[in-house]
């Protein structure tokens, strides 16, 4: 690479070397120049190119597609449908009956989820012995397929035999008549809600502890002049010093919330039919999509409801940061 | 100093006023931790129960809870089911996993290492675009990215799976923090003096100082590609070619659902998990807690 290495050897003959000297300065020259002005856009190149195909591209498209006929069992059906898929989405009962169980389960699923998350991060944040695998502990659910475990929450939840049924006549309810969670909106909720707090409260938690280690030690001793137990401590301090990572993970449950599929899918005693119960006592808005699209095979309206989706997620991840803000810096 | 003060036990007051990670864990700490973890852990548990177990074991009250003997016959039923292709989907997990895994290092390193080290027009615009591309739902492509695999002829193969997985947005984020802090501006700018062109940096000095992230983000990368399920669902769902997640759908589909079974198939397909978090678990933690986002 250097200038030695490529210089010719000093006994090869004279013509040849000052040729070499004069035409190798100029190739550099003009490779140095490619090397510092295109390089830079090659090196970052795959991941735009990539994103634009199988990101933006179908973003795009969608919004064509919502505006048209596109159905996958009617190839000749086409042509534009103007805002006829959006019209239909507004008086489908299915679509409102589906918002409705997302938010219940987003609802059931987020708030328990960053508040215990909280409380194993307060654990978690101590001097402990073999403190990396406690970290790596509170991650088992974090690396378990969601397919996996919702298999074993479908048989938890069984109505005959099952364990969550056992549990609950061990305190006295339905012995005569164990509950049927999948036959009851409040019930299925629950028990989806169940699933997605146990993934995701340990990956929370870690996040909040890399926050709360970041907090100056000093302010610990100045609130020590107010005689703060670590209660106080808690909801005083800490809590108010990670209000952006507080934040973060409110807007990322709301957009992983409001797109729940795998639960709700796999919960159902026939995943196949992907009909959120028998009466779609829980299905979401992800499921519908799926089902409209690919079982009753009409990607139009499939793709006029993820828009759908889209808007009702940017509102609410709005409005949570918000939320979260005011409530932050009311307690401060 | 103040009212409360002297009402306190003189232990309690020394406590107060350290910082919560100086202080050590007393036994309550641990034992909400020791709870913690076996509610982390029992469902995993659990499903190796009835993974090992009898027909009649499963639905017994009170509820089995040690291991029986049948996971090899529970296992071997699982692996001889037809149209379900339940070894063919591992290794096609396998495939997809790593292809994903593979290409996301190699690419985000790339474009990390230039929005980092290197000077060029628009590059600050550029990375808030990679930035961006973070928020955006990936339900709201779905139905034109299923029509775009049928345009292109790829749709229920593994191919449909892996190509929209090729880059991500948070990898080169991660990249670009890593090499700013890892690799120092002294030796790129020596290797620059001797004339190595910018791939020769990449290659001898950035890559080796790298590869700890490397390992955080390919562990990410491998768990969150692995356990990925409405994508695959959508393109090889019915096809010769599931990956293991689907096939469990399939295994757990149907009028009259084998449960040991089910589980025992399910079991089968988290144990390359439990493995890396084993053997990764460090990385993992450390991954999350540098700013790892849910894919």
């Amino acid at each position: 690479m250097s200038l030695t290495r490529s210089a010719p050897p000093a006994a090869s003959p004279e013509p040849a070397q000052r040729r070499a000297a004069k035409s190798a300065p100029k190739q550099r020259n003009w490779l140095h120049r490619f090397d510092n002005k295109r390089v830079p856009y090659l090196l970052i190149s795959p991941f735009f190119l990539l994103f634009a195909i199988f990101g933006l591209f179908p973003i795009v498209f969608n919004g064509i597609v919502a505006l048209r006929n596109w159905r996958l069992d009617d190839p000749t059906l086409t042509g534009w449908a103007g805002l006829a898929n959006f019209e239909k989405l507004i008086h489908d009962e299915a679509f409102w009956n589906a918002l409705g169980n997302t938010f219940g389960i987003f609802i059931l699923a987020t708030v328990p989820q960053l508040l215990i998350a909280l409380m194993v991060a307060n654990l978690l944040n101590r001097k402990l012995r073999g403190n990396t695998w406690w970290r790596v502990g509170v991650l088992l659910p974090y690396v378990t397929p969601v397919a996996a475990s919702t298999l074993v929450f479908a048989v938890f939840f069984a109505r005959d035999n099952g364990m969550a049924n056992w549990l609950l006549s061990l305190v006295g309810f339905g012995q005569d008549t164990p509950l049927d969670w999948r036959a009851y909106k409040w019930s299925s909720w629950i028990a989806i809600a169940t699933m997605v707090n146990w993934k995701w409260i340990g990956y929370n938690a870690l996040l909040y502890l890399s926050a709360m280690q970041s907090i100056p030690k000093d302010v610990y001793e100045a609130a020590a002049v107010d005689g703060a137990g670590p209660w106080r401590q808690l909801w005083r301090i800490t809590v108010p010093m990670i209000q952006p990572v507080l934040i973060f993970t409110v807007v990322l449950s709301t957009i992983g919330g409001l797109q729940l599929f795998n639960e709700p899918m796999l919960f159902e005693e026939n995943p196949a039919a992907a009909s959120g119960g028998s009466n779609g006592q829980w299905q979401t808005i992800a499921q519908l999509i799926y089902k409209v699209g690919w079982k009753d095979l009409n990607l139009g309206y499939a793709a006029a409801m993820s828009w759908a989706l889209f808007v009702i997620i940017l509102i609410v991840a709005a409005l949570n940061a918000l939320a979260t803000n005011r409530l932050g810096g009311g307690r401060r | 100093m103040t009212a409360t003060a002297p009402r306190l036990k003189p232990r309690r007051r020394a406590e107060i006023g350290r910082a919560p990670q100086d202080t050590g864990g007393n036994w309550r700490t641990y034992l909400a931790l020791v709870a913690v973890l076996a509610l982390s852990a029992f469902p995993l548990y659990w499903m190796f129960v009835i993974a090992t177990s009898t027909d009649e074991a499963v639905s017994s009250i009170p509820p089995t809870v040690v291991p029986g003997g049948e996971f090899m016959n529970n296992l071997r039923e699982v692996f001889t089911l037809q149209q379900v292709y339940f070894a063919a989907s591992l290794i096609n997990s396998f495939i997809v996993a790593f292809v994903v895994t593979a290409s996301t290092l190699f690419f985000c390193s790339l474009a990390g290492f230039a929005f980092a080290k290197l000077r060029f027009p628009g590059r600050d615009k550029l990375m808030i675009v990679v930035i961006l591309t973070l928020t955006v739902p990936n339900q709201l492509g779905i139905v034109a990215l299923y029509i775009l695999m049928g345009k292109l002829g790829w749709n229920g193969t593994l191919l449909s799976v892996i190509a929209p997985f090729l880059v991500s947005a948070f990898g080169v984020f991660y990249m670009r923090q890593f090499i700013m802090h890892a690799v120092p501006d002294e030796l790129i700018e020596s290797a620059r003096m001797d004339g190595a062109l910018t791939m020769r940096v990449y290659w001898s000095i950035v890559l080796p100082a790298i590869r700890p992230a490397l390992a955080v983000l390919g562990l990410l990368t491998f768990v969150a590609t692995w356990n990925e399920f409405q994508w695959p669902l959508i393109q090889l769902n019915g096809t010769e070619f599931p990956t293991s997640m689907v096939a469990l759908s399939d295994l757990a589909s149907g009028n009259y659902v084998i449960y040991r079974r089910v589980l025992a198939g399910a079991f089968a397909a988290t144990v390359p998990l439990l493995v890396l978090l084993v053997l990764g678990g460090r990385q993992i933690v450390r991954g999350i807690m540098e700013g790892a986002v849910k894919s």
